[in-house]
């Protein structure tokens, strides 16, 4: 007698996905499932998109999901959270969207420690619109608007946003993984896990970087494209955990509370 | 037997799975789909431990895992821990 | 009339924000930006008072995405801000209208273009009635004249965008929001609810929701587009609002809304004074815009004056309403210019 031991977590809906062959979105994408499901959220979860390839994860979670505009999933995400604190608010976004376009909202939604949970994915170069350069695009990798690699000199360096985010007080949590082999995408799935159970029971912000590989615009393979985030860009993002606050000083954002002080010396 | 089952309309062909076998048990295909792609193929099941590490490489939910279930065994709760959700 | 307590004196900002709270607001974001800075100011221990959340967000485009965020979550919200932070924030109406999720964005106005003095301005016309944003939208746009209207206009916003799940804008001035008059700060009636199902709070007990305003299938796009039309033909048919006073003989009428409107009032009394038949069309909605009353105006009255503080924005809408033949001309002071009550006399004078 067989017992299934791995299948597809019922947050994941059971649809083929327009992800490239090897991309890791559709492993990301389980792993948050894979939470959705254990922390029993799925009632109460609304996972704000963004703009670049992942645009389309409404066809894949079984759960409530709305659009951002590009860059904006954390202030769209604040403003869910606010209203309605009961539920359980994740973001997942890209470079372009999170490190970018976006890079005010992030850092605003972090400092403030909003209950939110980050999944930022992280490919260095933006996928759907066709091998632009992102912000974390690596020292002399060319894309379509780094032909000669990107420069110090015209682009600047790689954004780092673990390390970056790390430093803000608001922020609970903070660690970068990778994807390129089961033992990554295991701790991987551990730090997911850490930053849903930061928001359902701390009320706290937790960012999770993961590396992902863009076969496509890196044009190699899918193995190929493993073996460059393990070897390449872990040079540039190490893997690691930049920040893990205990428990119980992990409390994060209570706007609640802060409102009800803010009353007492109101007008 | 322990054994996967690769959802071949939904294999995407990138391999990553194949890579993974600690005990090289799956090749690359060479039957097309109707997505155009050549669906990764399980060669065998003699050998397989049912250890998951295909199905936690693949991002496209492709592959389930089955596992061979003796009830008095202990190894096998502590597997089913680790793979399970 | 129902009883509304007494009147109070407060400045226009003060009591759109009331206007706001007592309608149910519950979720507040804005942008210090002169001259509303009142708005948040006061949401900001007010807010708190009523359970609601008030929060001051890094920037007028992350203010509008959380408006988006709470509209989503079936939450009253607002956001206010003036003229440069509402140009940050079309991308975000444009979101809102396309993502069908309910908003009232109010604007006191100031001078334009760029980053513009504090002074008082009509300039943001075309923004808020053609859509700075893009695509194929409209925004009710509410315009309120005094301290009375911000508050009963701000509890009006709400319901309508709650009726039609669109943004709703409220269009006033520095003017306006600075000044101070006598006003009830209680409704005439509780705020009417809407409640939607389309709304992410969860998939409990129902299939999940998406809230998006890309389709990317066949024609998807197009006929989200046809929803939109129909939605906004509900609205010209049902929303629209105006004033007339002293039209009744009148054979120039001065269209103007807001502060502009005030000033009109005084010239047609001061007219009157003098004889002169002229009388005030005041809408009250600048979109939809009360075109067929006006155009039905224009039957017997041939001469107009479209008097505005801008270069000239409102005067195409009047010109497109009324009938072939009528004269339609326009006079006004942009970015900060407050004509006096005698140069519009002159000016009807002239006429």
């Amino acid at each position: 007698m067989a017992k299934k031991v791995f299948g597809r977590p019922q947050a994941l809906c059971d649809v083929p996905t327009h992800y490239c062959a090897g991309c890791t979105h559709g492993t990301a994408h389980r792993l948050v499932a894979e939470a959705i499901d254990h922390f029993g959220v799925a009632d109460r979860a609304v996972g704000v998109a963004p703009a670049g390839c992942s645009v389309m994860m409404y066809k894949y979670f079984n759960c409530d999901t709305i659009e951002a505009a590009h860059g904006r999933a954390l202030a769209v995400g604040t403003g869910i959270k606010r209203a309605r604190p009961d539920m359980f608010v994740f973001t997942y976004q890209g470079d372009g969207d999170l490190a970018s376009i976006g890079l005010c909202e992030t850092m605003h939604a972090a400092n403030r420690g909003e209950a939110i949970t980050v999944i930022y994915v992280n490919n260095a170069v933006y996928g759907m619109t066709g091998g632009q350069m992102a912000p974390t695009t690596l020292l002399d990798q060319r894309t379509t608007t780094t032909p000669a690699g990107r420069a110090v000199a015209n682009e600047g360096y790689p954004l780092k946003m673990a390390e970056i985010l790390a430093n803000l007080d608001g922020v609970a949590y903070c660690e970068r993984v990778a994807m390129y082999d089961a033992k990554q995408v295991r701790r991987a799935r551990k730090a997911i896990f850490h930053a849903f159970e930061l928001q359902i029971k701390h009320n706290a912000f937790g960012f999770v970087e993961l590396l992902s590989a863009c076969p496509t615009n890196l044009k190699i393979s899918p193995l190929k494209a493993q073996k460059w985030v393990e070897e390449e860009m872990v040079k540039t993002f190490p893997l690691g955990l930049f920040k893990d606050l205990p428990a119980e000083t992990a409390a994060g954002n209570d706007g609640a509370a802060q409102q009800a002080k803010g009353a007492a010396h109101a007008v | 037997m322990n054994r996967i089952e690769i959802n071949f309309e939904r294999c995407k062909g990138c391999y990553l799975c194949v890579t993974a076998c600690p005990r090289n048990l799956i090749e690359e295909g060479h039957e097309l789909n109707a997505a155009g792609y050549y669906p990764a193929r399980f060669t065998s099941s003699q050998s397989c431990t049912a250890c998951a590490l295909c199905a936690t490489v693949c991002p496209d939910v492709a592959i389930e895992v089955w596992k061979d279930v003796d009830a008095t065994a202990p190894a096998n709760k502590k597997e089913e821990a680790k793979s399970s959700g | 009339m129902a009883d509304r307590g007494p009147k109070s004196l407060v400045k226009g900002n003060i009591a759109l924000a009331e206007g706001a709270v007592q309608a149910g607001l519950k979720c507040y974001f804005g942008y210090p930006i002169t001259p509303q800075n009142e708005v948040p100011e006061y949401l900001s221990g007010r807010l708190p008072q009523v359970g609601g959340t008030f929060l001051q967000a890094e920037s007028e485009l992350a203010s509008i995405n959380m408006v988006y965020g709470a509209g989503a979550a079936g939450v009253r919200a607002m956001t206010s801000s003036s003229s440069p932070g509402i140009s940050l924030m079309q991308e975000g109406i444009s979101f809102l209208a396309g993502s069908q999720i309910p908003a009232v964005i109010a604007n006191v106005m100031r001078c334009g273009p760029g980053l513009g003095g504090i002074k008082p301005t009509q300039g943001d016309y075309y923004q808020a009635t053609r859509g700075g944003g893009h695509g194929d939208y409209r925004t009710i746009v509410l315009a309120p004249n005094c301290v009375q209207e911000m508050f009963d206009l701000a509890g009006l916003a709400f319901e309508l965008a709650e009726k039609y799940r669109n943004p709703v804008l409220l269009l006033s001035d520095a003017v306006i929001g600075q000044m101070a008059e006598g006003a009830y700060l209680k409704h005439e009636k509780p705020p009417v609810r809407h409640e939607s199902p389309f709304t992410v709070t969860g998939a409990k007990g129902r299939p999940p929701l998406n809230l998006r305003s890309m389709y990317l299938e066949g024609d998807d796009q197009e006929e989200l587009n046809y929803t939109l039309r129909e939605k906004y033909a509900r609205m010209t048919r049902d929303e629209v609002r105006f004033e007339t006073r002293e039209i009744e003989d009148a054979e120039i009428v001065i269209v103007a809304f807001g502060t502009a409107s005030r000033i009109a009032l005084s010239a047609v009394r001061e007219a009157r004074k003098e004889g002169m038949k002229v009388g005030l069309f005041r809408p009250k909605t600048l979109w939809p815009f009360p075109a067929p009353q006006l155009r039905e105006l224009s039957g017997r009255v041939k001469k107009f004056f479209d008097f505005e503080l801008n270069l000239g924005q409102m005067v195409d809408d009047v010109k497109a309403a009324v009938v072939p033949g009528t004269e339609v001309k326009f006079w006004g002071r942009p970015a900060g210019g407050l004509p006096a009550v005698g140069d519009v006399l002159e000016k009807l004078k002239e006429f």
